[in-house]
């Protein structure tokens, strides 16, 4: 039975091809040139060449943060290209013209790129290593004055909405890997819904990195105005290199009054070989500020890639009667190591956060949950709920709660519950002395699990995370 | 009722098994023939639930020599899986909670997984629903267990009830009730013990392990084995169970000890072949 389970979780990545692609890439290495010189091929104003090169200028005085729980090689941020980007063969004027090797990688990942091939009824930003190659059902959107773009093209076509929001959610300085990613981030997704629009589809970013060498660094803004409402989706995957890369990405969310942002995210980056060489460093700066009353932010993740997951999505609560969520699937397998969690901030009277945590362990892996409730003073009737449940596949990996909480108003409630459980021979025993075999019973248990989890993700996005876990676990159970 | 030329169901030849290099079952030999009622009692610790955990293939225990043939076939080169598919049912002495799992969406799967194996007709949820509103109501369970996780939070009988719930669904050829009426109350015992009757064809049979004659007043066993040290001691029809509620197992021992030591004199002389083990069970066939 063990076998049967090393093999349910051993699965292979299947995204783990390269493209071969013509690409337009500076040399390795960063400093204030390489920044001038990103900005200069994205024809960027000066005040973000600026905005770059105080980041930067700070990330110098700034150290590698060492408190999470995990472990690597020191990276060497010198030896990284800051800037890949697919050569095109002109300039585009429709999809068609995107370069087809393009085309046949994304149809290969399953996301669809041509608007009349889409299944779903969702909005599309591709991001290929630095650039975003297209982004789909523009103009539809653009009809209810919705902005869906690529960050590069924000910058052009919106100067003063991204000179306002940048930034203000995750200052420049903010942490090591933000201010590297202020620094030289080079595109990712920007997205403004107008006031009292409910933005009618879903739209998505999908994210790959192709490039050996390359970093991504992305830059996501979505600011949502009074009484609108948008769910925005997020994937990624990335080839199967010996070595790892580097992805520090940064997310803001501007929330008003009585608007809500739902966020979710599937994270499928490659994630290393069974011995733990090569995978994806994922360390990612991601925040919301619900900055209006009655505001909401909704973060949803399924975790399964990348070598190592560093990640805390948080809510700022600042308006009053505000909601933050947080919904966490964070699988870790071989030697993979996750420290994620959240952060809620409450700010305002009234507010409200949910933290639902499900850390699932197997192989020799280390999945840590870290997460800050802090009430501040003038928080009046501020009430949190978490909950932390880890689950251990076998009994070489590890399971890790890290809960702060700083309450500063006594009219506050928090409430902390955790559970740690174990799938063992005796409860796979038990699906077997029924007629069920390792794979169905570890993909049950598991989505019993996670349920008020997928529960939260829309319904295409919840079918594949669900396949995914039952991939990443084949052969597990020990 | 039974007649020795009914079918043989489930042949078990000097069996023996070790847990964590420790020898449990030490020569096991039983013959069940459809129909058949078998009880197996025995005193604490001397290999029942062992016993029953090796035939249904729990990983944990290493079978160390012997054959089982369950319906002619060797079952001990089956996965567990496949012996159950095959008609091989445990009741557990201690069913494990699975949280998260839903009782009803869990019955339906092994129900499938069976139909599907068996080339019969799979249901749908709703299909289902109706089929396993009339399967609770052999066991008298409240339909609402349906939609809690699999045992989570059961009480001890309401856990048994739920194993006989699972043997209705599954129909298997061969049930083995590991103390399935430990735990429970008196009508609940008369209950599931009605359900286990309910299930019982002339085609199908049941192992129950069993500490207490109560539960053989209301299931009839054809035959009543006394387990002690991985051993079969000794078997007897359903009088044999009267005998051991008053006088306890030491002189089913005594008796037993005195016959090896009988039979190790005279086998001394001649050949070794006949080993002491398991010869008390032998009776059964
Ligand atoms: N995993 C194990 N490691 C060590 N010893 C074990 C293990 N499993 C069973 N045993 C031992 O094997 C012996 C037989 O246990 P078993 O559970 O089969 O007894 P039983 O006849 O069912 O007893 P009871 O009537 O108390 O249920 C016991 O001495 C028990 O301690
Ligand atoms: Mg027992």
């Amino acid at each position: 039975m063990s076998t049967a389970l090393e093999a349910l979780i051993n699965r292979p990545y299947e995204y783990g091809f390269v493209t071969d692609i013509e690409s337009d890439a500076i040399p390795k290495g960063l400093s204030e040139d390489v920044i001038r010189l990103i900005s200069k091929k994205k024809n960027e104003p000066d005040w973000l060449l600026e905005f770059r090169l105080s980041a930067y200028r700070h990330w110098l005085t700034m150290t590698e943060p060492v408190w999470a729980n995990v472990s690597h090689a020191k990276i060497d941020y010198q030896d990284i290209i800051y800037y890949s980007a697919p050569k095109p063969k002109k300039k585009l004027a429709s999809m068609d013209e995107v370069d087809p090797e393009l085309l046949r990688t994304f149809e290969k990942l399953g996301v669809p790129m041509h608007e009349r091939k889409m299944l779903a009824n969702v909005a599309v930003d591709v991001i290929f290593d630095s650039v975003s190659v297209t982004t789909t059902y523009k103009e539809k959107l653009a009809e209810v004055g919705i902005i869906f773009c690529s960050f590069s093209e924000a910058v052009q076509h919106h100067p003063e909405l991204v000179k306002q929001y940048l930034g203000s959610v995750v200052p420049s300085a903010d942490n090591f890997f933000a201010a590297l990613n202020s620094a030289v981030f080079t595109d990712g997704s920007f997205c403004y819904i107008p006031k009292n629009t409910k933005c009618p589809m879903d739209l998505s970013t999908y994210f790959r990195i192709n490039n050996a060498e390359s970093g991504q660094f992305e830059r996501t803004l979505i600011i949502a105005e009074e009484g609108s409402h948008v769910s925005y989706l997020e994937g990624c995957t990335a080839p199967r290199f010996d070595t790892n890369q580097l992805h520090a990405a940064v997310v803001e969310l501007v929330v008003l009054d009585n608007a809500e942002i739902k966020y979710s995210t599937v994270q499928n980056w490659y994630a290393g070989d069974e011995n733990g060489v090569g995978g994806i460093y994922n360390f990612v700066t991601k925040r919301g500020l619900c900055k209006g009353v009655n505001s909401k932010i909704s973060w949803t993740q399924v975790e399964t890639g990348s070598a190592i997951t560093w990640k805390y999505p948080s809510c700022v609560l600042l308006g009053d009667n505000s909601i933050g969520e947080f919904y966490s699937v964070a699988l870790t397998n071989h030697h993979q190591q996750a420290d994620t969690g959240t952060k809620m901030i409450h700010i305002g009277k009234n507010t409200r956060s949910r933290i639902v945590s499900k850390g699932i362990s197997a192989g020799q892996s280390n999945n840590s949950y870290r997460g800050l409730v802090k009430v501040s003073a003038k928080a009046d009737g501020a009430r949190n709920y978490s909950q932390c449940d880890s689950m251990l596949i076998g009994s070489a990996c590890g399971a890790h709660t890290f809960p702060y909480i700083e309450v500063m108003n006594s009219t506050a409630k928090v409430e902390h519950e955790a559970s740690t459980s174990r799938i063992g021979e005796d409860q796979m025993f038990y699906f077997a002395s029924r007629g069920i075999g390792g794979e169905e019973a570890v993909s049950m248990i598991i989505n019993g699990f996670c349920k008020e989890v997928f529960n939260h993700l829309p319904m295409e996005f919840a079918v594949e995370a669900t396949k995914l876990l039952g991939l990443k676990l084949e052969g597990s159970v020990g | 009722m039974i007649s020795s030329n009914s079918k043989v169901i489930l042949e078990v030849r000097n069996l023996s098994a070790s847990v964590a290099g420790i020898e449990i079952l030490k020569g096991i030999n039983l013959t069940v023939r459809s129909g058949e009622v078998h009880a197996i009692m025995g005193p604490n610790g001397s290999g029942k639930s062992t016993f029953s955990k090796v035939l249904a293939g729990h990983p944990g225990y290493t079978v160390t020599g012997g054959e089982v043939l369950f319906e002619g076939q060797n079952l001990l080169e089956l996965p567990p899986e496949e012996r159950a598919r095959n008609g091989v049912f445990l009741a557990f002495q201690y069913p494990i909670e699975i949280p998260g799992v839903s009782n009803s969406a869990f019955l339906r799967l092994t129900y499938n997984t069976q139909q599907a194996h068996r080339g019969g007709e799979e249901l749908d949820p709703l299909e289902f629903h109706d089929f396993i509103q009339e399967k609770c109501k052999i066991v008298e369970m409240d339909p609402r267990f349906l939609d809690r996780s699999v045992n989570e939070g059961f009480s001890g009988g309401e856990k048994k009830r739920n194993e006989i719930l699972q043997m209705a669904v599954l129909d298997p050829r061969l049930a083995i009730l590991d103390e399935t009426d430990s735990g429970l109350d008196i009508d609940a015992l008369r209950i599931v013990a009605s359900g286990v009757n309910k299930l019982m064809t002339p085609d199908n049979a049941v192992i129950m392990v069993t500490h207490y004659q109560r539960l053989l007043n209301y299931i009839t066993p054809d035959f009543v084995h006394v387990m002690r040290r991985g051993r079969i001691i000794k078997t007897g029809g359903k009088e044999l169970a009267l005998e051991l509620e008053t006088r306890g197992y030491d002189w089913v021992d005594d008796e037993y000890q005195r016959a090896a030591d009988a039979h190790g004199r005279a086998t001394a002389k001649g050949s070794a072949s006949a080993a002491g083990a398991g010869r008390a069970g032998a009776a059964s066939a």
